[in-house]
């Protein structure tokens, strides 16, 4: 059965963290957890959720969960999920909360290598669109246009110049049994993934954009608005790789305005309308491509 | 049941552990001096919907007789709650 409000674990996991008001990534970790419940073992490398969880002796997780290196996400899980199946413990969900940049940059390897190995792991990336901890440096996963300390917007170059990274479909390149990608606006969506993918044996990945009031220049309260605005309007997708296919979860029946979405963000207060057509149009790129391959 | 206050703050070098291993949801220090506005719930109007429990990045909404009710210890005062309740059950009041 599926889990919503009334059937989903009252426990909670992650309690009395430092993370900002309105922090996108720490309600996706918040119920990633209540779905794994808790016999998970949760893996944090650098960034905010292990910054905010672990200040001794303020110690936030209700779970067993450890500090990895940058770098090494995706092996600490190997390494726990072998280490406890050695020890002939199986009932047992290995999970790690990694950021965009501790994903798509730092441990790429880290876990390109566990997909290869088929791990029964859960990677879950929850993407705020820079290296938030640090004070908003670009990331892969930065948005094209978004004004960064790293990627300034200026009078010639305005913010990030390069388009976000597509680690959804870079992850299903490599067979995995189960990859998918969330919002933390849509959290129905995401909790019957995480149910999913603790059924299933192998490596799964899910990829959860979580908005950074900080980072993107939005007030505390509109964290789950912006998620669930990005979806209608196109920016991002709710999907699922599974059996060596595409599948498209929701699909928006008329999006949403590019633009509205856009200014409501300081990082991006600076674009022109050129700018905006430009994005308009990778997105119109993008779901031409999500219309010809995914079911 | 979540992680909880303690009344014990480990300072003493006997009673900070060796290795980096700890108990888990160990809690000393509250984040309610975050908080300028404090969400309050009208449980006239509350119908149970449970949408401001689910969507709390603090997890500090809870379920409690068919309605919901915070834990003021930890709010941060985002105001997501407020946001998403549909029947306008939540107001925000500034903290005196």
């Amino acid at each position: 059965m599926a889990l919503n409000a009334r059937t989903i674990d009252e426990t909670e996991y992650f309690y009395g963290h430092k993370a900002c008001a309105g922090c996108g990534g720490s309600l996706a970790v918040r119920i990633a957890l209540k779905v794994l419940g808790q016999n998970a073992v949760a893996v944090l490398p650098a960034g905010c959720m292990s910054a905010v969880g672990f200040n001794f002796p303020q110690l936030c997780f209700g779970n067993n969960a450890i500090i990895s290196t940058f770098a090494g996400t995706a092996s600490m899980l190997t390494g726990i999920e072998a280490g406890l199946r050695a020890q002939g413990i199986t009932d047992f969900h290995a999970v790690g909360f990694a950021g965009d940049g501790g994903t798509a940059d730092i441990g790429l390897q880290a876990l390109s290598g566990a997909i290869d190995r088929n791990d029964d792991i859960l990677y879950i990336c929850y993407d705020n669109e820079a290296y938030m901890n640090t004070g908003i440096q670009k990331s892969s996963l930065t948005p094209f246009g978004a004004r960064t300390t790293t990627t300034p917007a200026g009078k010639n170059i305005r913010g990030n110049l390069r388009p976000k990274k597509n680690m959804f479909e870079i992850v299903a390149a490599h067979g995995i049994p189960y990859a998918a990608t969330a919002s933390v606006g849509y959290i129905n969506d995401f909790i019957r993934k995480v149910e999913k993918a603790k059924q299933i044996r192998g490596t799964k990945y899910i990829h959860i954009l979580a908005p950074c009031p900080t980072g993107w220049g939005i007030k505390t309260d509109e964290t789950v608005e912006a998620a669930k605005e990005v979806v209608d309007c196109g920016l991002w997708y709710l999907a699922e790789y599974e059996n060596g296919s595409f599948t498209l979860n929701h699909r928006p029946k008329e999006f949403s305005g590019v633009e509205e979405y856009l200014r409501k963000q300081s990082r991006f207060r600076h674009l022109t309308d050129e700018d905006i057509k430009i994005i308009e149009k990778s997105r119109d790129a993008k779901w031409e491509f999500i219309n010809k391959n995914f079911n | 049941m979540k992680p909880f206050l303690r009344e014990k703050i480990p300072s003493g070098f006997d009673e900070i552990p060796e290795t980096t291993s700890y108990e888990a949801g160990y809690l000393v220090t509250k984040n309610a001096g975050w908080r300028n506005v404090r969400p309050v719930i009208d449980t006239q109007k509350c119908v149970g919907c449970l949408n401001c429990y689910l969507y709390c990045p603090d997890g500090v909404i809870s379920r409690r007789d068919g309605k919901v009710e915070i834990d003021y210890d930890f709010c941060k005062g985002c105001g997501i709650c407020k946001k998403i309740c549909r029947p306008g059950a939540i107001e925000m009041e500034a903290e005196k």
